[in-house]
């Protein structure tokens, strides 16, 4: 039928290309495991290769890297201070990854990494695993006091705290879905778009001419999606700045 | 960029007055000095100019709605995740999955808020409020840990 040809949901499937099983764990090298290779060796490639001829007058990738490395460096020094600087591997690594791993999946009949919500939800707990572990090694028992607000009247303090307990908590999982949920619907709206062009163009001359609606819209939404792919990077590098700057500042 | 040419007036009037001289070395050091720290303060000047402007910058409708939804949802999840969790260890079903669902939708609307600036960071809040204890004349506030 149809439906099994277009099937907008099939480019999330994870297949085997490896199978591994240590013990009752199942390894395998997938194809997600595989663009998540391609997406690590891709941004390490383009950054070794760009900063190979360090010339004091940048040719074009050389620009590129420059560009990205001031634009994640701008946006952490903006959010946690010159104290944040020292994150910076970690913000520039998460940045790369997410940017390069959205940008592959445009391709088609890419598998795109990011569109997996365990993904999303790994990369998450690294940022907010950081700034826990972080915040306690750097001020102790002092770093809880993010959860305790000051100035509420004593009887409210219990209730406000555990408030504020859900929303820390809630953090990783807003980052989370966030990513994942505008990777996955912007190449589920795209594959549906396209499956219009090819189902309407089976039906004839007039499908044909109907085709051209969705055809314009699916190019509009590829435009769209390499935004979005960007944007959403951007996203999950502001917001780890701006957790991390807790970590670094929770009192001062 | 725009004051290339008033940096290098003043180096090359130097340099032209001093050609008889046998120091010809030297002079240019001050001035690259000179130089530097005024390409230091310029910098540093783009950089907050930068950073006002990019505040400034609102993201795409479609983002700022993904953003808001994402935020209450995952308080609302969080909430009903805990209750949840305490009613299987404890076997109080359903009392603190109600109860915890409720602090979720609170947790929710203040992520919401404090998403769209309506609310103070949690960490931003304690800030002020350690500076305004260690302003204060008493001020032995911050020793805590």
């Amino acid at each position: 039928m149809a439906a099994d040809k277009v099937d907008p949901i099939h480019q999330f499937q994870i297949t085997k290309i490896l199978p591994i099983q240590v013990g009752n764990l199942d390894v395998s090298f997938t194809n997600s495991s595989l663009f998540m290779a391609a997406t690590v060796i891709v941004a390490t490639a383009f950054l070794v290769f760009a900063s190979s001829n360090r010339s004091l007058v940048p040719n074009r990738w050389q620009l590129v890297a420059e560009m990205s490395y001031s634009f994640v460096a701008n946006t952490l020094r903006d959010a946690a201070g010159k104290a944040g600087m020292q994150f910076f591997p970690l913000v520039f690594s998460l940045f790369m990854f997410v940017l390069v791993a959205n940008l592959i999946g445009m391709f088609p009949y890419f598998f795109t990494v990011t569109s997996h919500i365990i993904v999303t939800f790994c990369l998450a707990m690294l940022v907010i695993g950081t700034v826990v572990v972080f915040g306690i090694w750097k001020h102790g028992f002092h770093f809880f006091g993010l959860f305790v607000p000051k100035g509420v009247p004593g009887a409210l303090v219990p209730l406000v705290t555990v408030i504020e307990i859900i929303s820390f908590l809630s953090r990783p999982i807003s980052l989370s879905v966030r990513l994942f949920a505008n990777m996955l619907a912007g190449h589920i709206t795209l594959k549906v778009f396209a499956g219009f062009v090819v189902m309407l163009s089976a039906a004839g001359v007039t499908g044909v001419v109907g085709a051209i609606l969705p055809l314009a819209m699916a190019v509009a939404l590829t435009a769209l999606e390499f935004l979005v792919a960007f944007l959403q990077a951007y996203v999950f590098t502001v917001l780890t700045c701006m957790y991390l700057n807790d970590a670094i500042h929770p009192g001062h | 960029m725009v004051d290339r040419p008033e940096g290098n007036r003043p180096d090359a009037e130097r340099a032209g007055g001093r050609t008889d001289g046998e120091t010809t070395a030297s002079p240019p050091e001050p001035a690259l000095a000179d130089r530097l720290e005024r390409l230091g303060a310029s910098l540093e000047a783009r950089r907050s100019e930068d950073g006002v402007e990019k505040s400034r910058v609102r993201s795409t409708g479609f983002a700022q709605a993904v953003k808001v939804a994402s935020e209450f949802v995952a308080g609302v999840v969080v909430g009903a995740g805990i209750g949840w969790g305490i009613d299987r260890q404890l076997g109080t079903s359903p009392w603190a999955l109600i109860l915890f669902l409720l602090l979720g939708f609170a947790a929710g609307v203040l992520n919401v808020l404090r998403a769209e600036g309506k609310v103070a960071e949690a960490g931003a809040r304690l800030r002020e409020a350690e500076r305004r204890r260690s302003s204060s004349p008493d001020g032995s506030g911050g020793d805590i840990a």
